[in-house]
């Protein structure tokens, strides 16, 4: 598989989930354990564009599959927009379920504008759905944050929403 | 290993205090780079995997664990049949508050008996986590089972008393309330539940654990890493300053990180046995298991009044839960000592001792289930009599402390509520309950008071100014989130006169000097009281080098007439004076360095004892606390008994405010888990075996984004004058009344009073 954009050529059982793949095996720590279970979103990350819950992945299942990271998000040096606005915003506090909430709100705004609707969306056949801070935390109650740091974190995606920044080119 | 870092944000000069800085630690936290207790590489690393009982008070009759063995990759099956001693949990000694941090007092694996159900049994190291995780799965455990009491509710009747002591009380009285209850022309008499609560930080408690002979290093997620050392150095009976705990980062803690619980102790004796360095995360399951969560709790309020308002009785009565194995009393009636002026009080706190795993701290443990009884009731009084409920509060807002007259080191509810209320939007609501809708949905508002009392502990401190201008502070606090470092920094660097971007702050390592544990919304001020008098004690040294020199423009000046600023010490009378580094240059020196407590096992002693006097003192002067007015605006479905949380408002007295961007943080923090408690949370144990039936994060239910709307937070910024740099610490206060204002609110859109907590769809249909 690639991983953040380097080939990782791996043995592993094939019991072995993605997130630990990642954590115990490739030494990336940045994505986090929180439940394993899929219940908390701590283990987010991007496979080909779109988010998915790590725990929740046998890795082998992913093999020749692009993995995209926390550390992988920034490009050429260049902070991703979210990570500067996660930080202007404080929109965390202990940091253990940041890495998820940034690539879960990459692959959010990507969904987003792929034209994909939310529970929340009132027009399904709508040509556009605006991204209202409803919308936003609809779409991001995957990603649970115990300090509660939600008001920042929804903020920070509404920033770069706003900016029309390309997220999805930015994280690749 | 030590946490350093800094960054510059700021790019003005001045004054940073009371400025909303961004973190110092924001980049590291937010591209993954920020090292959590499980994420330290170690060449030859074992993972270790937790066993747990599934039957609640019994005897261990065998344990085979053949299969287990045979998994590939296992090194070591270890339980009571084949561990090494260890020493019983220490005896409490209040020279050293590290004795209070005994999780439990099971002895785990040196005993064949099970003290509640899910105690850790067995440990499994493997080489792999998947093979260590097989291998605990196959551990076969029996167990002669015992009798067990494990039912709360159906042991409330035989609560006993809390007994007061120096620290704690238990109980208090003032008048006669029960007979002026029954006088008064309007009363209320209610009782009011609240379920166990979990703290369920983002992170599973973790270890990674090293020895090399009889020295250790430990990476733990902890609140205070002191007592992790201590209770290890006593555990394994070696000396604690060969271990050293290091935890820079802790994944939200909460009061789940306080105490030492089986998986610590547990990772460690499986590196000692192993002679590998080893690493255990719990299971989030495990996390129930092994980690204490708050106590269910039962409360009767009583209140009387005049047809005026004025409260003539006030009575709180509360029972709680603690393990036979540990655990402690909880602090239910703490408020209702100080919000409200009653002419009769009776306050008591009640415990029943069940055959579970000890309670623990958890955010605001006692006010924030106590303002729930409290101040739901209070709301319910003003209806009775007819009175706006912020009204009757501020007819009812004491000048001194109503239990015993004490002075308040500060108050200011009554701006709290003026400030809250327009800002709100109080004028609009109308009283009747169900009276505003909007579309189908029922829309109510509701206020209650925010109280948590203000604490102040231990910090030592050195604080270092080099001779090129930069300041660096190392002390051993905790860093959960809270913006520490961050805080820390802007003291500094206004103690000193110094650019926010010249200081640097260690923390999180017991290397460093002793800090404050990371409890009673105590650190910020603790470490904040201790930095000020290190930089004061810096400045006298560089003065003394300075008014050696003759041609030092502050000769002959004292310290009182100076002014920290832009690098350096200047005459307030003239703009004459130096640079911190024209003074240390000409002087030769490379730094100035001050210390402020004492590490050596003398000093440990004695800041012990100056805490403690200190808090007797200032307990016997004053009443300090942080308190707010928590307004709500909730949408309730009228088929569905869906509540949705529209709107909240915060108005906080919590002094002097040092970083407005990471305190107002802490705050809505607070406010969220309040939340949680109003709606979702409950653990939900099985009164026939005390299992915990919903021990994972699909069935506990914590805030998503979607339960959380935007969150208002204003201060009143004023001082606390017996306070240092006059702050008051917010980790807590934040959830305290939350889960009344909702309750209140709901109350308002429907006309339903639930004071079963939490308020589920099923109790409004």
């Amino acid at each position: 598989m690639r991983v953040n954009g380097a080939v990782q050529s791996l043995e592993v059982e094939p019991r072995v989930s993605l997130l630990d793949v990642l954590r115990e095996h490739l030494g990336l720590t940045g994505t986090k354990k929180g439940c394993n279970q899929g219940a908390c979103g701590a283990c987010t990350v991007l496979v080909d564009g779109e988010r998915i819950n790590s725990c929740l992945a046998l890795a082998v299942q992913y093999a020749g599959r692009e993995i995209t990271t926390i550390e992988g998000v920034a490009t050429g040096g260049q902070a991703h927009p979210l990570q500067e606005a996660f930080i202007r915003n404080d929109g965390f506090q202990c940091g253990y379920c940041t890495s998820g909430q940034i690539c879960s709100a990459i692959g959010m705004l990507a969904e987003h504008r792929a034209g994909a609707p939310s529970a929340v969306t009132e027009h399904l056949a709508a040509e556009a759905v605006e991204l209202s801070g409803a919308e936003i935390r609809e779409r991001m109650s995957g990603n649970l944050c115990r300090c509660g740091a939600y008001n920042g974190i929804v903020e920070s995606i509404q920033d770069v929403a706003a900016g029309h920044a390309d997220v999805l080119a930015a994280a690749r | 290993m030590t946490q350093v870092e800094n960054r510059p944000r700021t790019g003005t000069s001045g004054p940073v205090v009371g400025r909303p800085i961004d973190r110092v630690d924001g980049v590291a936290k937010t591209t993954g780079a920020a090292r959590y207790s499980a994420e330290y590489p170690y060449a030859d690393i074992a993972h270790a995997a937790l066993v747990h009982a599934n039957v609640t008070r019994a005897r261990i009759t065998a344990v085979d664990t053949a299969a287990a063995s045979a998994v590939r990759g296992v090194l070591a099956v270890i339980t009571h049949l084949n561990a090494p001693p260890m020493k019983p949990a220490r005896p409490v000694n209040l020279v050293n508050l590290s004795t209070l941090a005994s999780g439990s007092s099971v002895n785990y694996l040196n005993t064949d008996e099970v003290h509640w159900n899910g105690q850790p049994v067995a440990v499994v190291v493997a080489e792999t986590l998947d093979a260590a995780e097989e291998a605990a799965a196959l551990v076969a455990v029996s167990y002669e089972e015992l009798p067990a009491t494990v039912d709360f509710g159906a042991q409330e009747p035989h609560a006993t008393p809390q007994k007061s002591t120096a620290i704690s009380s238990g109980g208090a009285t003032k008048g006669d309330a029960e007979a002026a209850l029954a006088a008064a022309p309007v009363s209320v008499d209610l009782r009011f539940t609240t379920p166990g609560h979990h703290h369920n930080a983002l992170e599973p408690h973790a270890t990674t654990a090293a020895w090399d002979g009889d020295r250790l290093v430990v990476h733990e997620g902890a609140q205070n890493v002191a007592w992790v050392r201590d209770q290890l150095a006593w555990k394994f009976d070696v000396p604690p300053a060969g271990i050293r705990v290091i935890a820079p980062y802790v994944g939200g803690a909460f009061g789940g990180k306080t105490m030492i619980w089986p998986g610590t102790i547990l990772t460690v004796l499986a590196a000692r046995v192993t002679g590998r360095p080893v690493r255990m995360m719990l299971t989030r399951e495990g996390v129930y298991r092994a980690v204490g969560g708050r106590t269910p709790s039962t409360q009767r309020v009583a209140l009387g009044a005049d047809a005026d308002g004025s409260m003539t009785a006030l009575i709180h009565t509360s029972v709680t839960q603690i393990g036979r194995v540990g655990g402690g009393p909880e602090q239910v009636t703490s408020q209702s000592r100080h919000l409200y002026d009653a002419e009769n009080i009776l306050v008591q706190q009640n415990q029943v001792t069940l055959d579970a795993l000890s309670n623990t701290a958890m955010r605001a443990p006692g006010e924030s289930i106590g303002t729930f009884a409290l101040e739901a009731a209070v709301d319910e009084l003003a209806y009775e009599l007819g009175i706006d409920p912020i009204e009757l509060r501020m007819r009812n807002e004491p000048a001194r402390n109503p239990i015993d007259g004490k002075r308040f080191a500060h108050r200011a509810l009554r701006e709290a509520y003026a400030r809250g209320a327009e800002l709100f939007g109080w004028s609009d609501r109308t009283p009747q309950p169900g009276s505003m809708r909007d579309g189908r949905w029922l829309v109510g508002m509701g206020v209650a008071s925010a109280y948590h009392p203000s604490w102040q502990f231990q910090a030592n401190v050195t604080v270092r100014l080099a001779a090129d201008g930069t300041v660096l502070v190392r002390c051993g606090f905790h860093e959960m989130g809270m913006g520490g470092a961050t805080a820390q920094a802007q003291i500094a660097a206004d103690a000193l006169g110094v650019p926010f971007e010249s200081v640097r702050v260690e923390y999180g390592d017991t290397t460093l000097p002793t800090g404050p544990g990371a409890g009673g919304s105590g650190q910020t001020a603790s470490v904040a009281a201790s930095v000020v008098a290190a930089c004061e004690k810096v400045q006298r040294t560089v003065l003394a080098l300075a008014t050696g020199s003759k041609d030092s423009p502050l000769r002959g000046q004292r310290l009182a007439d100076l002014r920290a600023r832009d690098g350096g010490l200047y005459r307030t009378d003239d703009t004459r004076g130096e640079s911190y580094a024209a003074i240390l240059g000409r002087a030769g020196r490379v730094s100035v360095d001050a210390a402020v407590g004492s590490d050596t096992r003398l000093g440990g002693i004695v800041g012990q004892m100056r805490f403690l006097s200190k808090f007797l003192l200032d307990n016997r002067r004053w009443v300090k606390a942080a308190s707010g007015a928590q307004f709500c605006e909730v949408r309730v479905d009228p088929d569905t008994g869906e509540v949705r949380v529209s709107r909240w408002l915060g108005v906080f007295d919590v002094g002097t405010v040092i970083n407005a961007k990471t305190a107002s943080s802490q705050l809505r923090g607070g406010i969220v888990m309040g939340l949680g408690m109003a709606l979702g949370e409950e653990t939900l144990v099985d009164p026939r075996t005390g299992r915990i039936m919903n021990a994972n994060l699909s069935d506990y239910h914590v805030p998503v984004h979607a339960d959380v709307p935007p969150i208002e937070v204003h201060y009143l910024d004023e001082p606390d004058p017996t306070m240092p740099l006059g702050l008051i610490g917010v980790g807590e206060v934040g959830i305290t009344g939350v889960a009344a204002a909702v309750a209140n609110a709901v109350h308002h859109a429907t006309g339903r009073r639930v004071r079963d907590l939490p308020i589920t769809l099923d109790k409004l249909l």
